[in-house]
């Protein structure tokens, strides 16, 4: 099993620590991991996004042009990388803020209501944990006690304390899931 | 203790520096390798291990930090990016001219100038051939993963001692920036000055006993003659580098009609255009050089009688292929591709230059 992945939305949303917690998740089960992210000029402006692969075998290029999944948090990112799943693949986004909504029909697409939830809940850093929540009900390629354990390994200790919250954000996330077309 | 973590290159750079017994590291922050420094303020090893950490002013200040530790037999390292790398060319040389052991760290990034912060292997030339003046050479590593450059750290300063002579890991912003399980090692403790002359000989500065003439280190020598028989020692120095430290990788090469040879972060994408080039059916291998100085011209020759061409992938305007050329020396078409300016090929993009320019064309 390979899962490649595109992450892709405004810094500050916590794409690249999504990714990063995935990743954790991977090597959780034994899997091998790769996690690329986007570290020039459009980090600094303002978009931000990562490339996770999950592989039981060695993996090769960090950095490829078609995607399994793209989880999607803006626009900029819709436009970019909605041509860019595989064929039959999923695309799932956040329709807030979306002006333009996908429009292929050769692949899976759900939304889930990420931004609404995490500010209703008044908790808005939970929103990459609803949108990832999502994203396993979809396609549960990581164990939710390996999400667990990898949040344990990518939060420092002093932070421990909300991985309840991250969880609950999870499994919020995992009843959101709404099929789109 | 082992144990498996997610890191970054750069940080796995950090955390080994600190692991195999590094005595100072020495640098000046720059895109896309900050994060060196960054862990290695943030870990604070002058409590653990009492290596040292500076800031320095400059990458200047930085590299001449470097040339003092050496020359007192200490593992002392510094990292930069291309445009920092190029300031340090003077301290670099004159190492090499003093016969010291160091590590310097490029993670590249796109130029000529400041360029661009995104990735590169245009600095190739640089570190190979020369960089600063006179008749020198670096041990140069290439990573290709994460892993590799954790465990590069610790190779580099061995080599680099056991040749008095400084060492190069040239990676790029791709293999810096990327996150990958690496599997850390046990600490190495720092040696002391009467461990480092047991174990490399009495060259270090490190205080003249009764029982020795003084050390001396300079790369000045005022008497040509005399200059001369030192160029004639490096070069069988370098002589014995090149017999003993060849590295590389051969992958799917055993049937291979058509030969990639790539480095770094490209022999990763190269690797995927293998596997993609197999499913087609096309009999291609990968060649991955892992010692860029000295460079596997041997491994290559070897292939060439079973080749019908190859193709060299580098994210440069077209430097390694040179050496290709060299090892090749005609015998089979030789094509260079590669992006430039910190744009990083696709697998799918060089499996179509191999289709269409080399088996085809």
């Amino acid at each position: 099993m390979t899962e490649e992945i595109i992450i892709a939305g405004f810094g500050g949303q916590g794409v690249l620590s999504m990714g990063k917690i995935l990743a954790y998740s991977g090597i959780m089960q034994d899997q091998e991991v790769s996690w690329m992210p986007s570290y020039g000029p459009e980090m600094r402006g303002g978009t931000a996004n990562v490339t996770v692969i999950l592989s039981d075998s060695r993996i090769s290029s960090p950095i490829i042009q078609e995607f399994d999944t793209a989880i999607i948090l803006n626009q900029q990112s819709m436009d970019k990388f909605e041509p860019m799943v595989k064929p039959g693949g999923l695309l799932i986004y956040d329709p807030n803020g979306i002006t333009r909504h996908p429009v292929r029909k050769d692949i899976a697409i759900y939304q889930v209501e990420a931004a609404e939830e995490a500010a209703r809940t008044k908790n808005p850093r939970t929103f990459n944990m609803i949108v990832l929540g999502a994203f396993l009900k979809v396609k549960p390629i990581v164990k939710l006690d390996n999400v667990i354990k990898g949040l344990e390994k990518s939060l420092p200790e002093r932070h421990h304390n909300l991985i309840p919250v991250n969880k609950e954000a999870i499994l919020k996330g995992m009843e959101l899931a709404k099929k789109y077309s | 203790m082992a144990e498996l973590k997610l890191m970054k290159g750069n940080e796995a750079i950090a955390e080994a520096a600190i692991r195999c017994g590094c005595d100072g590291y020495f640098g000046y922050p720059i895109t896309p390798q900050s994060e060196i420094m960054e862990t290695l303020m943030a870990r604070q090893p002058w409590d653990e291990t009492g290596m040292v950490v500076l800031q320095a002013e400059s990458e200047v200040a930085s590299i001449n930090m470097v040339y003092g530790g050496a020359a007192c037999g200490k593992r002392a390292m510094t990292s930069s990016s291309s445009p920092g790398i190029s300031l340090m060319q003077e301290g670099i040389t004159y190492i090499a001219g003093s016969e010291l052991p160091c590590l310097i760290v490029n993670v590249v990034r796109g130029g000529p100038g400041l360029g661009t912060i995104q990735p590169a292997q245009s600095d190739y030339f640089q570190a190979v051939k020369g960089g600063g003046h006179g008749d020198y050479k670096l041990i140069v590593l290439a990573p290709a993963s994460v892993q590799e450059m954790y465990d590069f750290v610790d190779l580099a300063f061995e080599l680099a001692f056991k040749y008095r002579n400084p060492a190069m890991i040239l990676s790029d912003g791709v293999i810096g920036q990327m996150m990958e399980k690496v599997q850390i090692g046990d600490y190495k403790p720092r040696l002391t000055d009467e461990e480092v002359v047991k174990r490399y000989g009495s060259w270090a500065t490190t205080g003249k006993p009764s029982t020795r003439e003084r050390n001396i280190i300079t790369s000045l020598d005022l008497d040509a003659n005399s200059q001369e028989l030192f160029n004639l020692k490096l070069l069988k120095k370098y002589a014995e580098i090149e017999k003993n430290e060849i590295r590389f990788e051969e992958i799917s090469c055993t049937d291979a009609e058509y030969l990639l040879v790539a480095y770094g972060s490209s022999s990763r994408i190269c690797q995927k255009t293998v596997d993609l080039a197999r499913e087609k059916g096309i009999k291609v291998g990968l060649l991955r050089p892992i010692t860029l100085y000295p460079y596997p011209y041997g491994a290559i020759q070897k292939l060439v009688p079973q080749l019908k061409g190859i193709l060299a992938v580098e994210m440069s305007a077209g430097q390694m292929v040179e050496d290709v050329r060299l090892a090749v020396n005609g015998k089979v078409p030789v094509l260079h591709y590669g992006r430039m300016g910190g744009v990083i090929p696709t697998p799918n993009e060089v499996l179509k230059v191999l289709e269409d320019k080399l088996i085809k064309g």
